[in-house]
């Protein structure tokens, strides 16, 4: 077990370092010059060049490559050419947010996906199957952007029931930060008010960003439970006279979940990296903000972080997943 | 499952793979969603051909401004209202179907091309050429495609091929895994083996006799891929990376519409309806073409 999980880590070096070649081979080899544009418009050539000197930039690729592993190396990611901030910072302010933002929508997508699907199986080729495969192919069509407007314009405009975007307001008393995760820390503090608020803010963009991963949690879940209905210790089951709903959350629902693991796993990774445009819709300070301000001004070393970042949530999320695997299945288990 | 439905015909016998047609046609038209899918895929195709023509206000595609007429609401002469420069939604949405579909369409082609090619040599020349494909193939798919393709469209600047380029690159490897998998599975096949024996050479093996026979996949995989391919042009639009104005394009008209929102909500509403419909019509399509193309996926 535990030689295993040293190989999957392991593993994680090599996918890293293929991962920083090609980011840094995409971001360098893209025609732009982002130099001359965080210089500002009336920089002089030999302004920019100045520049781009202050960086590194006008050395060889291979040798800037060099710097930037073995600062790696020690934790360094960079400095923006935009801001002159140094990249680890921004992404320990911003990657919270965004964990926070996918950890919600996530939680919500399970605890709605995972029965609706039993339920759609369980009811095959009935009305409630229908319903949820129809309901199942309008969420995956539903732009996450334009559903966080609808939501908006509902709950928010018209309703005045929750807030129409940000994080926090900056009205209220912030919890100490421990994790970072705004509900998290306000539990930790005690502070109800701080926590509620927190919530509110949470909730209409998790909705916008949870319905796509809800509908393929539930049609996967749907597609494990028939198969798993096929077996043959349900068929015991039922013949020992168990009651339905006892060979339904027991046996049928457990197996059926591990199979649906593995897409929680990959939608993970996607939904990292797909938070720009609800956090554009809800102003809400993460990554995906912070990368699209990155992309724009074509400032490369927080867009190598940034993905750097995600690559490495989502090979550790897909190594948790396998090894949950185990846990639900000992068949599976790593010897 | 479908009934046997073949009517036996006294004159001719049909052709096994016409009769594999028939059944194929049948089966798709048992399944009212995926006749809805293809009526609205058709009305978006038409749209994307003829929109510009059959639009009340074609020069307000062209960039034209009508700015007495800003902000009116759903009428009998603008029946999407008009927008912040007195333009008639109702012709921007319908001329917006050419990109969406253009786009879409390409990003696909170019994606499966791709794929089809690295997931064919991938699969057909084993050891170690498989391996660096793969884990290439590997590597693209844990970097967030709509990053990817933002960095890339910002960089090559506005329009729609840069948009197109930026899109394909992160779409090939799903294609290039599914590729791989059935080339493998095809490449012991006793045909292949005696293409090999009359002596032809691996790249006529795996273009003529290998990859035709593993297409079914790849076109069902395109046809559920058009739907997300418009989302994701439609995404690049509304952050503000993609065609240059005035060519009208849903993602950005939503995303200009959402300033003026909640008053005039009918300028947001419409083009995000128009994105949502397209991409729907697209996903039961595909939804059921893999129904007939592969059976074990049925219900």
């Amino acid at each position: 077990m535990w030689s295993y999980l040293v190989r999957r880590l392991l593993l994680l070096v090599p996918v890293l370092l293929g991962l920083t070649v090609l980011v840094f081979a995409i971001a360098r080899l893209l025609p732009g010059d982002p130099v001359a544009l965080a210089a500002g418009p009336n920089a002089s050539p030999a302004e920019i060049a100045a520049y781009g000197r202050e960086f590194g930039l006008d050395r060889p690729l291979w040798e800037q490559y060099g710097r930037y592993l073995w600062g790696l190396l020690q934790g360094d990611l960079g400095v923006s050419i935009y801001t002159r901030r140094p990249v680890i910072e921004d992404l320990r302010a911003y990657l919270p947010a965004t964990l926070e933002l996918v950890l919600a929508a996530m939680t919500l997508a399970v605890l709605v996906g995972v029965p609706m699907g039993l339920w759609a199986a369980v009811q095959r080729d009935r009305w409630p199957d229908y319903l949820s495969r129809v309901l199942a192919l309008g969420a995956i069509s539903m732009p996450r952007f334009f559903l966080g407007l609808l939501l908006q314009l509902g709950l928010a405009m018209a309703l005045g029931w929750l807030p129409l975007g940000g994080r926090f307001p900056i009205t209220e008393e912030l919890p100490l930060r421990i994790t970072g995760l705004l509900t998290v820390d306000a539990l930790l503090a005690g502070n109800l008010n701080a926590f509620w608020v927190a919530c509110q803010h949470l909730l209409m963009p998790a909705l916008a960003m949870s319905l796509s991963p809800l509908a393929t949690i539930m049609r996967m879940m749907r597609g494990s439970t028939l198969e798993v209905l096929q077996q043959d210790y349900v068929l015991t089951e039922r013949a020992l006279g168990l009651p339905q709903r006892l060979i339904i959350t027991k046996y049928v629902a457990r197996n059926a979940f591990s199979a649906t693991l593995t897409v929680i796993g990959l939608y993970f990774g996607w939904l990292l990296g797909g938070t720009v445009l609800v956090e554009t819709v809800f102003d809400w300070p993460g990554l995906g903000l912070y990368a699209t301000k990155a992309v724009v001004t074509q400032d490369f070393m927080p867009i190598i972080g940034v993905t750097l970042v995600i690559g490495t949530l989502f090979v550790l999320v897909n190594l948790l997943v396998d090894l949950l695997y185990g846990l639900l299945n000992p068949k599976v288990r790593p010897a | 499952m479908s009934a046997e439905m073949s009517t036996p015909s006294a004159r001719r016998p049909r052709s096994a793979g016409r009769e594999a047609w028939r059944r194929g046609l049948y089966r798709f038209a048992q399944s009212r969603l995926s006749v809805l899918g293809l009526a609205i895929v058709s009305l978006l195709m038409l749209m994307a051909l003829v929109g510009p023509w059959l639009a009340p206000y074609p020069e307000h595609l062209e960039g034209a401004v009508s700015t007495a007429a800003r902000f009116q609401p759903p009428s009998a002469q603008h029946w999407f209202g008009t927008n912040e420069m007195g333009q008639d939604v109702f012709s921007l949405v319908m001329g917006g179907a050419r990109v969406s579909v253009l786009a879409g369409l390409a990003v696909v082609l170019l994606g499966a091309l791709a794929g089809t090619l690295v997931g064919g040599i991938a699969g057909f020349a084993g050891g170690w050429t498989d391996d660096l494909l793969m884990r290439l193939s590997d590597l693209k798919l844990t970097i967030p495609g709509l990053v990817l393709a933002m960095a890339v469209a910002a960089a090559l600047g506005p329009g729609i091929f840069n948009m197109v380029v930026a899109i394909s690159l992160s779409w090939w490897p799903g294609y290039a895994r599914l590729v791989r998998g059935e080339v493998l599975a095809r490449k012991e096949d006793l045909y292949v083996t005696a293409a090999r024996a009359i002596g032809a050479r691996p790249a006529r093996l795996l273009l003529v006799h290998i990859l035709p026979n593993v297409m079914t996949p790849v076109i069902v995989k395109m046809s559920l891929d058009m739907g997300f391919a418009i989302l994701t042009v439609a995404s690049l639009g509304f952050i503000g990376i993609g065609v240059k104005p005035p060519t009208p394009e849903w993602g950005s008209l939503l995303s200009v519409a959402r300033s003026y929102m909640p008053d005039f909500w009918w300028t947001a509403i419409f083009p995000g309806l128009a994105i949502f419909l397209a991409v729907f019509g697209f996903n039961l399509l595909g939804d059921g073409l893999r129904d007939v193309f592969d059976p074990r996926s049925r219900r």
